[in-house]
């Protein structure tokens, strides 16, 4: 395993876009996430699977400081984007969340107009300066996220009005309006039918070439189609990471080998 | 629990569907019996509240009619204004008895002109027809228009008495009024043939809503002008401090503060402060707003520190709660796209909470608005006639309160008073119908924006 990883560094050290060593989080007294080291890299969709309760969400939800939210949560270890510690006292996470978008599970849009879920964070975040320039950033997020076509005529409905499917493009779409460098997912698929998800996919798929995607994901199918890195969780720790062709291929470490399988998880 | 594992056992299912077995007899009386006792309570509940309401209403509907004597009054300038200037400030000096023998001299004029006869009758019974508040209100009238002196008003409305308004409320009846020193049978039947001849009759009387309170003697003009405007006031003084108050602190408590051991102190804290006695927080507010701090006696401003000390646990709770019940995904969504948490909370949680928060506040100030022992303490059950002033001086002039005037009634001799107190329980009633139908509206209106 660590052999791995050391081959693993030498190839992608220029492209790294996060890197984590040695992270630990607790949850009150429970050790939920063991020595975690990861390189994620620029502009590729990284997948993360593993057994429920496994920590690749809490692995995700400290990416972008949201475990700060959870009262008993406690965080160790060093986690860099672009080489500088995220952790560090100095940094406010309102400002790396803005660099470091996330979707969550379920579709969970603002009790606003479609509009308005869109252009509330480039306005909080003052990316605009005028209303023309707020549209333009509605439409293009929108159409990135293959939503344009079929809310333009309806901007100012709910956005709570939207199908389920719709509602989570709506979420990814609020995500990248705010021009982030990671796109953070957890499990956007879960509550999804399967022409919803395919939509998903295959906008990640698109995605990949502006952002950098991490996406946490309980379907191995979904892993393969999308990812082309992959890591594997298990009870804490991170048993393999590496190619997703080699890991659902060539797996090394027997674990991963056996939860692909279908043997454990 | 042991039903269901019995079933399989005994095989009781493999019957004919269209034969009840058993246990699904069973079940369904058991279910028919459920029904019966929710209604049963129910109706115990709906017949104790129309037993409430028609109790009320049948003794307080009356309160909003009142027995006036309509007569014509000459004016004697020679006794009302021997100055002849016609100042209101000179003919002030011209006092209520003056009045009364303008009155009395009026009453028998206009009793022989309709030719009821008042043998044997004294002329202080012929005067007792009427309230001892009627020259009161003739002097009122003529110091408002000083120019109607010398002339003769054609037809005036003086206040009956309250024993002949209770008989014609049938309070009051011939065989109660010979043992009555205040009134007598001949008197009641001047006054029934009075109202035969249209020189007495009801009508719906506004003074009851807008007029200050009265004496003991005369029930029939007492009002809740001043009980009405004390209690406003002392809802604006609730209203002002509490909503920012508690929803800060609800927003504090809810949303920023971190969860340790002071937090849960004073959670707990809260909840306990609901429960405490009103009568408690008034006796707080006699020791820190009258004697400490120097707070006028029977002031609005003083109840209302009162009753937002009382309420604002009232409205912490609910408020808190309304905060709770916002999904977690709401503030994860804010955050995730990189709001600080005071923007989450002002721009997303709030507005989702409002509707609870101000369903919690109104009935806060519903309970303060009907809340009675701390005002006791601080001396608003004093009898106040003078209607306190403008905002937001009129918050230090004494004033009374609904619940307390209501209080202060019903410990009166006069049987007069009974209909009042419960006409007065009817204008709070209705105060609180409307706040509550406002709840109503508010939250409806602040939910269909989702």
């Amino acid at each position: 395993m660590n052999d791995m990883r050391i081959a693993e560094r030498n190839v992608d050290t220029n492209e790294s876009k996060i890197s984590a060593r040695k992270v630990q989080v607790y949850y009150g007294t429970n050790h939920a996430l063991k020595d975690v080291d990861v390189d994620i890299l620029d502009k590729t969709v990284t997948a993360f699977i593993g057994p429920s309760g496994c920590g690749k969400s809490t692995f995700l939800r400290c990416l972008n400081r949201m475990n700060d939210t959870v009262a008993s949560a406690r965080v160790e270890g060093t986690i860099t984007l672009d080489g500088e510690n995220i952790y560090d006292a100095k940094v406010d996470p309102v400002q790396l969340r803005a660099k470091v978008g996330m979707v969550f599970q379920k579709p969970n849009p603002f009790p606003k107009s479609i509009y308005d879920n869109i252009a509330y964070g480039p306005k909080i975040h003052g990316l605009t300066r005028s209303k023309s320039e707020l549209d333009g950033i509605v439409e293009t997020s929108l159409k990135k996220a293959a939503l344009w076509n079929e809310v333009k005529d309806r901007l100012d409905s709910p956005g709570t009005g939207l199908s389920g499917g719709q509602q989570q493009r709506l979420c990814i779409a609020r995500a990248i309006a705010t021009q982030p460098e990671v796109l953070l997912m957890d499990e956007p698929c879960s509550a999804l039918d399967p022409i919803a998800t395919a939509q998903v996919e295959e906008l990640i798929d698109e995605l990949r070439s502006q952002f950098s995607v991490v996406i946490v994901t309980h379907s191995m199918q979904q892993a393969a189609r999308v990812s082309q890195r992959t890591a594997f969780f298990h009870l804490g720790n991170l048993v393999e990471y590496g190619e997703t062709g080699q890991i659902f291929t060539n797996p090394k470490d027997p674990r991963t080998e056996s939860y692909i399988t279908g043997r454990i998880g | 629990m042991t039903d269901i594992s019995a079933a399989p056992a005994s095989g009781s299912h493999r019957g004919s569907l269209l034969v009840q077995d058993e246990l699904t007899r069973k079940r369904n009386a058991a279910e028919t019996r459920f029904r019966l006792y929710g209604i049963v309570a129910i109706s115990i509940a709906m017949l104790a509240l129309a037993a409430l309401l028609i109790s009320i209403f049948s003794a307080g509907m009356p309160a909003f009619r009142q027995t006036f004597v309509t007569i014509p009054i000459e004016l004697p300038a020679d006794k009302l204004d021997k100055s002849g200037t016609r100042d209101s400030a000179v003919m002030a000096k011209v006092t209520t008895v003056g009045y009364a023998k303008v009155i009395n001299e009026a009453l028998a004029a206009a009793l022989a002109a309709k030719g009821i006869s008042t043998d044997g009758m004294t002329e202080k019974q012929i005067a007792g027809l009427l309230s001892p508040e009627a020259p009161a209100q003739l002097r009122n009238y003529v110091l408002a228009n000083p120019a109607v002196v010398g002339t003769s008003l054609p037809e005036f409305e003086l206040l009956a008495n309250g024993r002949v308004d209770g008989f014609f409320k049938g309070r009051v009846t011939m065989e109660s009024a010979k043992l009555d020193s205040n009134i007598t049978p001949e008197q009641l039947q001047v006054a029934q043939k009075m109202t035969d001849a249209g020189l007495m009759g009801k009508r719906f009387n506004w003074a009851f809503i807008t007029a200050p309170d009265a004496s003991d003697q005369r029930p029939e003009a007492a009002g809740l002008g001043v009980a009405i405007l004390g209690s406003l006031y002392m809802m604006i003084v609730v209203l002002v401090l509490s909503l920012p108050i508690g929803v800060a602190a609800a927003v504090y408590l809810e949303e920023f503060a971190v969860k340790n051991f002071w937090t849960d102190l004073i959670e707990v804290n809260i909840a306990n402060l609901a429960a405490v006695p009103s009568i408690v927080f008034g006796i707080l507010g006699l020791a820190v707003f009258i004697n400490f701090a120097g707070l006028p006696q029977s002031a609005p401003i003083v109840g209302g520190l009162v009753l937002t000390l009382m309420t604002l646990p009232r409205i912490i709770i609910p408020a808190r709660a309304a905060l709770k019940a916002v999904p977690p995904s709401i503030r994860d969504a804010a955050l995730g796209v990189g709001a600080s948490k005071v923007q989450s909370v002002f721009h997303h949680v709030l507005p989702l909470a409002a509707p609870g928060i101000l369903t919690g506040m109104i009935i806060g100030l519903a309970q303060a608005l009907g809340e009675t022992a701390p005002l006791l303490l601080i001396g608003m059950v004093a009898f106040v006639r003078d209607y306190p002033g403008g905002l937001p001086g009129g918050l230090f002039d004494p004033a009374t309160a609904l619940p307390v005037q209501v209080y202060s009634w019903t410990t009166r001799g006069d049987p007069g008073f009974v209909e009042r107190a419960s006409g007065a329980i009817i204008v709070l009633l209705v105060f609180l119908l409307i706040m509550n139908a406002v709840a109503i509206v508010l939250r409806r209106r602040f939910e269909r924006r989702w």
